[in-house]
């Protein structure tokens, strides 16, 4: 029955692919063929076929299915039959990988090779460098050397490839064979000399010396191969980037531009305009060559240059501008790549003005282009709505229409960033912004995407003119969607209902029926947000609507020593260091598509390096790392020895981490500490030596300080020296000599220990700030008021927010932390955490004037002991 | 059907014989093969993996598969017994001291199920050599005395020199023609 199914749909698919419901054990099964005698080429040819497509389909061989595979695929060795021999190579080129003791096949390869059939050698030798290991090279260099200066350029071509291949097996075969290589370099056939010069540089990659002679005796005699000339510039270029003073080079990939062959000529164009030596004379008679192509009757020209001039408008706009004209005739190219492309930098080195022309057109035909090219189209608007923030309306909605349209994740996606973008950027543009993402989400087949704007509509829905719009599109979702984009809606919902009071009783009443739900999350996370909404009335709950976001590992040790104490105090969240915000992607960042790794704070990442040192537990095990300095130098940078400092805070404790490095190459110094006198209040635990500082390998120290009881004395400066063993050795060997060494000491740079060292910044978007500071004035929190003026080093607004935040170590809610320009006065809005856990909020408002900010800082905190110690330390 | 097909297959004498060449390494196998088949001395290196070649004796087609003998290509022979008419047992006569080696490995392979109809040439090869074994030396080093129920028969060759070859083709021939 299921097999008629099966044939059913076949005849449906109407001569499909015949290889379509192929399984692997069968496939498998129908290779014991191989095994018959005489071997029946055809059926075997047909065979073969089949596991060469299976694999190339992802399908996974067994190391026993591919050995007995691939053994029986060894018996064709005895037939004949020239397409059969050729796809017994493909075989053991895709075999080779997992199958075991393919080198049985080495014999027969190496006489397929030296044969006398032209059709077996080239794929023969191919095959046979799949199989060589390390030991079996030796075997068959001779028929290799010999191939490679082989009459037939087909062979001699294979075997320098797959030398280049086997540098994977043994990196010196290139090397070993480049008395070969430099002979087939002069090949009269255009695919050789390509090879053998790239067999030549492999050969020398690594001397650059070496690699600089080839290149300069190459480009004095002329190489006849386009390929081979093309591969020239690059590596003429790479030691170019390296090295500035080649005017040589230079001169030879500027006369190339000059050479026969297109290919040449674009190689050479490319190579300049990328060349990172950008002045305008210098790119003249690059973007002239590219201007010409633009021009020329092969798409293929006209699409390189296109393409190159769009990726130069980026970096030098005006330059391009001498092509306008050629790129306005390339609007209208039949060949859509090259029209999307020339509209493209037209939009980037165009006016203001012809904008709204150019998206017109673009609009034509924006649905008959590929997602790769649409990417680029939206990357373009996006860098417009930064160069010219007026034309945010036409572009919103050619934005919008595009959203409307087919496309994948990763163009869906671009243009949601956009949109994004262009609302963070301009907040003329949130309104209609928000609309086109509803509108967008209404009907939106990625869930990522969905969860995306949802989340991004519960951030900035509440803030916007009529947030109550919002709410039915956010409510379809839950009626309408997967399970993941349900859930993430009733996160939004809730946002809307604790940011805005009189949407709270609706929302309540949507929350109550998302309990229902039938997905655990759904149902789970309106549970959450239905219990803290009805405790309307006490603030402190709120910020629980919104978590922040935290460093899981830090968490979970913070959990974990909580469940080990008594666990009479109620669990401290504030200790927790917060995860690390993945920053914005800047311009050029979009531009490369690079995407950022998530990495481990500095935080996490010293937390494990600290509770590592098993003289560290005291203080590690049982609380966290709560906050790392930056690195602070304590010696110039140019001295015997070098050291370095990291403060890293806990909630009473500061361990000291010194990284210290010897430059002297006859020292080696022993039992190295670095001394501390601790200042009043401060009270020290202990100190870990290095026991062994050999020449340029670094070593760490620490000492442990308590800090003092008093707040007001945690500020301070440590005055610190370093001592040590030190030892005459011999430079080359570093063994010390026999005799004893002595005691020396040498100064450091004071050690200061600052406010911000042990402050935490905590605010970033999602803190409502005016609600958290109404509610600590509420919660009893103390407040204190000064006000200062700052010093005559700072004279504008934004200088004295950035000095302001980092001698605080406080975070900036509501993005207060930009300034707009040209304005006199400005109210900038703090958050954090100082260790131990004592929230703080600051409010500082600025005013300039002539030159001079006068601030009145008001410090809001649990712990009055905090906020006098900002107070006071500003002053 | 089948049984008669070949019945024609034989009478036309176009089937081809599969052949298995075996032996230590440096016994001769490569050398013999492209001797039987190109009638001269070639150039020979050893053999990683094997030589397959079709040779044609007395309007007789062989499938000759000549494998290689060193220690670690021995443990493959068995991956190429299957189907095989006639074993080519080369030694070398020259090499008194590991005939007893060459003896182990063809005891171990002629006990193998798929081999138990293969025919047995066994040749006594590098017979020019100076103090070499004689055939009958060879002949009791190898212990075939002791071969019970299988068609054998023992040659002294000099595959260089090309003595003694043809001989044992011609025994060979005529025991695979009889044998159907």
């Amino acid at each position: 029955m299921n097999a008629f199914k099966r044939d059913k749909k076949e005849e449906e698919d109407g001569g499909g692919n015949p290889f379509q419901n192929m399984e692997k054990t069968t496939v498998l099964q129908e290779a014991r063929t191989f095994n018959d005698t005489p071997v029946n080429p055809r059926k075997c040819a047909h065979i073969l076929t089949k596991i060469l497509y299976l694999i190339n389909q992802g399908e996974q061989l067994g190391t026993t299915e591919a050995t007995e595979a691939f053994f029986a695929m060894t018996k064709l060795f005895q037939s004949r039959d020239v397409v059969l021999r050729r796809l017994v190579y493909l075989g053991i080129k895709e075999l080779s990988s997992v199958a075991e003791d393919v080198i049985i096949v080495t014999s027969s390869l190496t006489k397929d090779m030296t044969g006398k059939e032209d059709l077996y050698r080239a794929a023969a030798i191919r095959a046979l460098c799949t199989i060589t290991d390390g030991g079996m090279l030796a075997a068959i260099e001779r028929y290799m050397k010999q191939a490679i200066v082989d009459k037939s350029p087909a062979v001699s071509s294979a075997a320098l490839v797959s030398s280049l291949h086997l540098t994977s097996v043994s990196g010196d075969v290139a090397r070993r064979w480049a008395n070969e290589a430099q002979e087939a370099l002069n090949s009269d056939n255009v695919m050789v000399q390509y090879h053998a010069l790239g067999v030549l540089y492999q050969a020398r990659k690594s001397d650059k010396h070496a690699v600089t002679k080839l290149v300069s005796k190459l480009t004095r005699t002329s190489l006849k191969s386009p390929y081979a000339a093309c591969m020239l510039i690059r590596m003429a270029c790479k030691l170019l980037d390296e090295d500035e003073g080649a005017g040589e080079l230079y001169e030879f990939v500027e006369s190339c531009l000059r050479h026969k062959s297109e290919m040449v000529v674009y190689e050479a164009a490319h190579a300049l305009v990328n060349l990172g030596r950008s002045g305008s004379r210098e790119l003249a008679s690059p973007i002239s060559v590219l201007q010409l192509f633009c021009g020329s009757p092969k798409p293929a020209l006209r699409f390189a240059a296109v393409r190159t001039l769009n990726k130069m408008a980026m970096s030098h706009p005006a330059a391009v501008t001498a092509c306008n004209l050629d790129l306005e005739n390339l609007i209208t190219d039949s060949n859509r790549s090259i029209a999307t492309l020339a509209i493209t930098t037209l939009l980037k080195t165009g006016a203001e003005s012809s904008v709204d022309r150019l998206m017109k057109q673009i609009a034509t035909f924006v649905s008959e282009i590929s997602d790769e090219f649409k990417v680029v189209v939206v990357q373009a608007i996006r860098a417009l709505c930064q160069k010219f923030p007026r034309k945010h309306a036409v572009l919103m909605n050619f934005l919008s229409a595009m959203l409307r349209d087919e496309g994948g994740l990763e163009y869906k996606a671009a243009i949601a960033d956009t949109i994004i973008a262009v609302m963070e950027g301009n907040t003329e543009a949130k309104e209609a912004g928000l609309a086109h993402l509803c509108e967008f989400i209404e009907d939106c087949e990625h869930t990522s995407l969905a969860v995306r704007i949802l989340h991004l509509l519960g951030q900035e829905g509440p803030t916007s003119k009529q947030p109550s719009r919002y709410i039915r599109f956010i409510y379809n979702r839950v009626i309408l969607e997967s399970a993941s984009v349900r859930a993430a809606a009733v996160t939004a919902l809730a946002h809307f209902a604790a940011s805005c009071p009189p949407l709270l009783p609706n929302v309540l009443v949507l929350l109550s029926r998302c309990q229902l739900d039938s997905d655990d999350e759904v149902r789970d996370r309106a549970a959450y947000y239905c219990a803290i909404l009805q405790q309307q009335n006490d603030p402190t709950l709120l910020p629980l609507i919104q978590p922040p976001l935290l460093s899981i590992p830090s968490l979970e040790g913070a959990l974990r020593n909580y469940i080990r104490s008594s666990m009479d105090q109620p669990f401290d969240i504030s200790q927790v260091p917060p995860a690390q915000t993945v920053e914005e992607p800047t311009q050029t960042e979009i531009l490369s598509n690079i995407k950022q790794q998530p990495r481990l704070t500095r935080e996490e990442s010293f937390m494990e390096k600290l509770s590592q040192i098993p003289q560290l537990a005291t203080v590690t095990r049982d609380c966290p790392l709560f906050k790392s300095s930056a690195v602070c130098e304590l010696t110039e940078s140019e001295t015997e020895y070098n050291v370095k400092c990291v403060k890293h805070s806990f909630a009473n404790h500061l361990i000291l981490q010194f990284d210290c490095l010897n430059t002297l190459t006859d020292q080696l110094l022993e039992d190295v500490r670095v001394t501390v006198e601790p200042p009043e209040g401060y009270t020290l635990i202990g100190e870990i030596p290095c026991p062994r500082l050999a020449y340029n390998e670094p070593g760490t120290t620490y000492i442990v300080l308590e800090y003092p009881k008093d707040i007001q004395a945690s500020v301070a400066t440590i005055p610190t020296t370093l001592r040590f063993t030190a030892r005459d050795c011999d430079p080359a060997t570093g063994i010390p000599d026999a005799e004893q060494g002595y005691d020396d000491e040498y100064m450091l740079e004071d050690l200061e220990v600052t406010l911000a060292d042990q402050m935490r910044g905590s605010a970033g978007r999602g803190l409502d700030f005016s609600a958290a500071w109404d509610a600590a004035a509420a919660r009893g929190f103390s407040e204190l008021e000064e006000t200062f003026a700052l010093g005559a080093s700072v004279t504008t607004l934004e200088a004295a927010v950035r000095s302001l935040i980092g001698f605080l170590g406080l975070g900036a809610a509501e993005l207060s932390d930009r300034v707009p320009s040209g304005t006199v006065g400005h109210t900038l809005l703090l958050g954090g955490v100082f260790r131990g856990g004592k929230q703080v909020l600051a409010r500082a408002r600025l005013a300039l004037a002539d030159e001079q900010v006068t601030m009145q800082l008001s410090v809001r905190s649990p712990d009055p002991d905090v906020a006098e110690l900002i107070t006071s330390s500003v002053g | 059907m089948g049984g008669l097909l070949s019945y024609f297959r034989n009478l036309l004498g176009s089937r081809e014989m599969r052949i298995l060449i075996l032996g230590l390494d440096g016994a001769g196998k490569t050398t013999i093969l492209y001797r039987l088949q190109v009638g001269e001395v070639v150039t020979t290196i050893p053999t990683i993996g094997f030589n397959v070649e079709q040779v044609t004796y007395k309007n007789l087609k062989f499938q000759v598969w000549d494998l290689g003998g060193q220690t670690s290509i021995r443990p493959y022979w068995r991956c190429y017994y299957s189907n095989t008419d006639a074993i080519i047992y080369v030694v070398d006569s020259a090499d008194r001291d590991r005939i007893g080696i060459s003896k182990d490995e063809l005891l171990y392979m002629l006990r193998e199920d798929e081999l138990q109809g293969a025919i047995l040439v066994v040749l006594a090869n590098k017979q020019d050599m100076a103090g070499c074994l004689s055939v009958a030396e060879v002949h009791q080093a190898l212990g075939l005395d002791a071969l019970k129920n299988r068609t054998f028969q023992i040659f002294k060759t000099s595959a260089t020199k090309g003595e003694g070859l043809d001989q044992a083709m011609d025994w060979l021939s005529n025991a695979l023609q009889s044998r159907k």
